[in-house]
């Protein structure tokens, strides 16, 4: 129904994942339409490879699908919710492959982005904002935060690779987030990624 | 001991945990108020650290195949899965997710009219519903304008229903509606804010200042 996605793009992403939990498919489809690149960009991020990637992004919305209902008595943003979700399958998913491989996945070149002009307008501005916050963190926090976040290791892998005792590690990330969180608050960020 | 535990919230909001130590910090979690809040605002932070990847964008049947799999399996019960919920008890989001179909059901019936009032919280960023039981709920968005939808029989003749803002224990007369058969859509004239609670009593007609009677129902408290 045209009409109805019309109408369902004007909804916050909120109340679009209140219609996810009573089964509507139109709003899962509107909800990666606002969610899905940013999801795959990070997936692949994450696991460097297309169909792993993608595998990721599905597994992560369907998790969306069954589960929305649970995210109402959450006080968390959507998109926070979902993000937590796509990161969550991408890192299960790096580890089991590395598991397989028996070694750590590292050093692979980033991939490189496709992106189109008018995603580049509208996420563009948030990414310069989310990267410069990173470059302004302590070189050890931003470590600790990339390292993780980005290349799924996990507190005890990263206490090893960087040959520090978990505790600094724990505290690292800790401190990381939490700085990151002011300095995004700062720059205003916390309104653009409202919606 | 216990400070150890703690201090898994900034790993765990990076999904950095081996295995054991998650599932304890989870088991944590579900006792510790002050780890939830510092989670909710970490999580928030790592999340953002999504927009920061390098843009890719997906080829377009793998919107497809999410949409035809979610399609496949709406005909079966929703799964219970109780791997990784943040902290909701399953009950009271069921209750909520009850409450959400009621009022998106009656949402979704009345799309064709673009000055819904309903639908002008709803389509406010970071807008929720907030169950009220069986009754209904309420639509509250994060700036606290409120719309009532609940389902209350006409009332009898010489009396009304009136809504409540309840905010430090104090209650703030919020509107008077005279219930229908089917659901009230009531625009409350008042804004509710986090930690507020709606409710709704059956009052002499006219209404009064303060609430004479237990409440009919009663939200639970606005998160916004």
């Amino acid at each position: 129904m045209a009409g109805r996605s019309r109408e369902l793009v004007r909804l916050s992403d909120e109340a679009l994942l209140s219609l996810v939990a009573t089964s509507d498919e139109d709003a899962l489809a509107e909800l990666y339409d606002r969610f899905g690149g940013i999801a795959y960009g990070l997936a692949l991020r994450i696991l460097r490879d297309d169909a792993l990637a993608q595998d990721a992004v599905q597994e992560a919305f369907l998790s969306v699908w069954r589960t929305a209902d649970r995210f109402l008595a959450e006080r968390a943003r959507a998109s926070t919710w979902i993000l937590t979700l796509v990161h969550r399958r991408a890192v299960d998913l790096v580890r089991r492959e590395d598991r397989r491989r028996g070694e750590p996945l590292e050093a692979a070149p980033e991939p490189a982005a496709s992106e189109t002009v008018e995603e580049e307008a509208t996420l563009g501005f948030q990414r310069r904002v989310v990267q410069e916050a990173l470059r302004r963190l302590p070189p050890e926090q931003r470590e600790a935060l990339e390292l993780g976040y980005y290349g799924g290791l996990t507190q005890s892998q990263l206490a090893e690779r960087l040959d520090q005792p978990l505790g600094t590690i724990k505290s690292r990330m800790f401190t990381g987030l939490a700085r990151l969180r002011e300095l995004l608050a700062q720059a205003g960020l916390e309104e653009s990624f409202s919606n | 001991m216990a400070n150890d535990v703690h201090a898994l919230v900034g790993p765990y909001a990076l999904d950095a945990l081996d295995e054991g130590d998650e599932q304890s910090f989870e088991q944590h979690l579900a006792l510790c108020e002050r780890c939830r809040e510092e989670l909710a605002g970490l999580r928030e932070a790592a999340a953002s650290l999504a927009y920061g990847a390098p843009r890719a964008v997906p080829p377009p049947e793998l919107k497809e195949r999410i949409l035809a799999q979610a399609r496949a399996e709406r005909s079966n019960v929703v799964p219970l899965q109780r791997r990784r919920s943040w902290s909701a008890p399953l009950a009271a989001a069921a209750a909520v997710a009850a409450c959400a179909a009621v009022v998106l059901g009656i949402w979704a019936s009345s799309l064709s009219n673009s000055k819904d009032p309903l639908e002008n919280v709803l389509s406010k960023p970071g807008s929720r519903l907030v169950s009220m039981g069986r009754a209904g709920g309420v639509a509250v968005a994060p700036d606290g304008t409120a719309v009532l939808a609940v389902a209350f029989p006409p009332a009898p003749s010489d009396k009304t229903y009136e809504a409540w803002v309840i905010d430090a224990g104090k209650a703030k007369p919020a509107g008077l509606f005279r219930g229908r058969a089917g659901t009230s859509i009531v625009e409350l004239p008042r804004r509710v804010g986090s930690g507020a609670v709606v409710a709704v009593t059956l009052e002499r007609k006219g209404g009064v200042q303060q609430p004479t009677s237990k409440p009919l129902a009663q939200s639970e408290k606005v998160t916004t």
